[in-house]
């Protein structure tokens, strides 16, 4: 278990701005994102398609900064480096202080290749020297945590030949394995049928707990948000138009993009939903940021 | 094993098929060339008594069907009839030919493999950047340039020029040829513990071999390059990125055996055409092989000869085509798994 200290945050987005394009005519897609996720704490980042929430876990991941024509500024604190400058630093980290879930478990596991051998690699991210023997031991304990029936069938299989509740459940043990600091899950499971998708909300809750990991979960479904997160940012087309405690947002969502999401949740009582308008001027309305919820003010990194 | 073995047998079925097809085919133009089959068999210099001899024989003067029928049993107890080219029996001049041009073809076939694999990896991998743009060079190259011409180019940069490689042959005049075992002078030298044959039989198979590779390998490089460039794409590439996987191994492992099944297809394809474009590659090289043995009796109207050069041919193409698939089913699991399923 690793020391937690609840207010050093564990990742620290500043200012953060990305564009796409050349020198002449680039098109900023962040706005100046800012964000924080201390230890063991489980935040979401909530928006809709097209809301540059994936693109900023993949910054925080630093997948996007060696990429042609994309422009990053701003800073994303995290294990003691800048991911936001991209390189080597935190390609080191990825894998083993940071992990990630994808939406489709089954199509992020390669199709011509067991579990096993790319149960390995991931070890080796995290212990470059480890023996076979000694990552295939680990790799069916950590099956085994996340209640894979038969660790050793799994291992021997091709992500083809599991349900997509299981490879959810390998993509799971995977991520944890070296127990990384932070987890970001891109819509974990949204390719699955709804059960399913709440049991790995479930088991990712829990698994989380147990190893102490900070969260930064990317959803546009506000009922798993609810369920899962214990802080909330609202993204509206590269900003965040909204942050506070799930509670505080769901009780007393304050700006007008948050309570438009909010009412576009279906309800069981019907009665029709409200048109969601793409753009309204309302949406441009500056941050709001609920009581308690601001940036700590320690220093960082 | 079973599931390999009876898609072994579905495709040897298939290709009996084929054979059929082939041999109806030959034995029809056979029968549509103008002139007597028996007359233009035997050559202009033969008596009208031998031509006679030859038409009860072959028994051209039975109903087509019959004559299908015997020409069927002939061919399958190992009888291709006479070459008037070198009076001797096709099956024998096939036997002495053939090695020759499954030598070239095989190291070509690895040649092509060798060359064009990595270089489809760099390019994919360096997307963009120099290496890909001289990979794409190459490739490009590769495949616009017909085989002879690469063959003569070869000849005279690399055997003229610059003398690294004999001209042609397929051994140096003071080297002694092993006594033929197998046929294929690769390994006979190396049965008969001649090293210094050997080398020198490489030494001359080198040339002709990559001039007959160039077409695939470019063809490789680029279907490589493509279909990594489309896994890059995938999500597990993208899962590989973020678990840290490096570079290199997801570039040789991770990209690029998904790539390699559709590209393994086209491979097999491109290596047994190598057995039709053999011919002008063997023509410039002076390469005692089939290819050029079946250019020879073409343009001297050798009518057995012909057949039996283009049976043994195809048969060479379907063999090579079953074993792709058979490499095919195992490389890809999905595949392999279902097929034992089923």
């Amino acid at each position: 278990m690793m020391e937690i200290n609840p207010q050093k945050p564990v990742l620290t987005v500043r200012d953060l701005r990305l564009a796409f394009g050349d020198r002449h005519h680039a098109t900023e897609v962040l706005h100046g994102i800012s964000m924080h996720i201390r230890a063991g704490e489980k935040v979401a980042l909530v928006g809709e398609s097209g809301s540059g929430k994936s693109v900023t876990a993949r910054l925080a991941m630093g997948l996007l900064q060696d990429q042609k024509r994309t422009h990053v500024s701003g800073s994303i604190w995290f294990d003691g480096i800048d991911a936001a400058k991209g390189g080597k630093e935190i390609a080191r980290r990825r894998g083993n202080r940071v992990a990630m879930i994808f939406q489709d478990p089954t199509s992020a596991l390669n199709p011509t290749f067991k579990i096993r051998g790319q149960f390995r690699d991931v070890l080796r991210s995290g212990d470059r020297s480890i023996a076979k023997a000694e990552a295939d031991r680990r790799a069916e304990a950590a099956l085994a945590e996340v209640s894979i029936p038969d660790p050793k069938r799994a291992l021997d299989s091709y992500a083809f030949q599991l349900s997509g509740g299981m490879n959810q459940r390998v993509m799971i043990a995977m991520a944890l394995a070296n127990r990384p600091q932070l987890l970001i899950a891109d819509e974990p499971g949204t390719a699955l049928d709804v059960t399913v998708q709440a049991q790995t909300l479930k088991l990712m809750h829990e698994m989380t707990e147990r190893t102490g990991t900070s969260v930064l979960l990317i959803s546009h479904n506000l009922g798993v948000v609810r369920e899962f997160a214990d802080r909330v940012y609202v993204i509206y087309r590269g900003r965040i138009v909204e942050h506070g405690t799930t509670a505080q947002l769901f009780n007393d969502p304050r700006h007008p993009y948050t309570r438009a999401l909010l009412a576009a949740i279906p309800k069981i009582s019907g009665g029709g939903l409200p048109d969601l308008p793409e753009r309204s001027p309302d949406f441009e309305n500056p941050l709001i940021t609920h009581e308690g919820c601001g940036e700590p003010t320690e220093a960082f990194a | 094993m079973s599931n390999i073995l009876r898609s072994l047998l579905h495709r040897l079925g298939a290709a009996l098929i084929v054979m059929i097809g082939i041999s109806m085919l030959i034995f029809a133009i056979a029968r549509v060339m103008p002139g007597d089959p028996a007359r233009i068999a035997l050559g202009p210099n033969a008596t009208a008594e031998q031509v006679a001899a030859l038409r009860l024989e072959r028994h051209l003067d039975a109903p087509l069907p019959v004559q299908y029928w015997e020409f069927v049993k002939s061919v399958a107890t190992g009888d291709l009839g006479k070459s008037l080219y070198t009076n001797r029996p096709v099956t024998t001049d096939i036997a002495q030919f053939l090695p020759a041009t499954l030598e070239l073809v095989f190291v070509s076939g690895i040649l092509m493999v060798l060359i064009g694999l990595p270089i489809g990896i760099l390019s994919a991998h360096y997307r963009g950047r120099f290496p890909d743009h001289v990979g794409r060079l190459i490739s490009l190259l590769g495949v616009c340039t017909p085989a002879f011409v690469w063959g003569v180019i070869l000849q005279l940069v690399l055997g003229y020029f610059w003398g690294w490689f004999p001209i042609e042959g397929q051994l140096s005049q003071s080297v002694t040829a092993a006594p033929a075992v197998t046929g294929f002078m690769l390994v006979d030298m190396a049965i008969a513990g001649n090293g210094a044959g050997f080398l020198d039989a490489l030494h001359h198979l080198i040339l002709p071999a990559l001039a007959l590779a160039m077409s695939g390998l470019g063809q490789t490089a680029r279907l490589t390059r493509s279909n990594m460039n489309e896994v890059y794409e995938r999500p597990y590439v993208e899962m590989a990125r973020a678990y840290g996987f490096p570079a290199r191994r997801i570039a040789t492992r991770y990209a690029f055996r998904p790539a390699l099944i559709p590209t393994l297809t086209i491979l097999g394809l491109e290596f047994a055409a190598m057995l039709g474009n053999a011919f002008l590659v063997e023509k410039v090289f002076g390469w005692p092989g089939l290819s050029r043995y079946g250019v020879e009796v073409i343009l001297r109207k050798d009518l057995d000869a012909i057949v039996g050069t283009v049976l043994v041919i195809a048969a060479a193409f379907l063999i090579v085509n079953i074993i792709v698939d058979i490499l095919v089913n195992i490389i890809n699991p999905r595949i392999r798994l279902a097929a034992g399923r089923a």
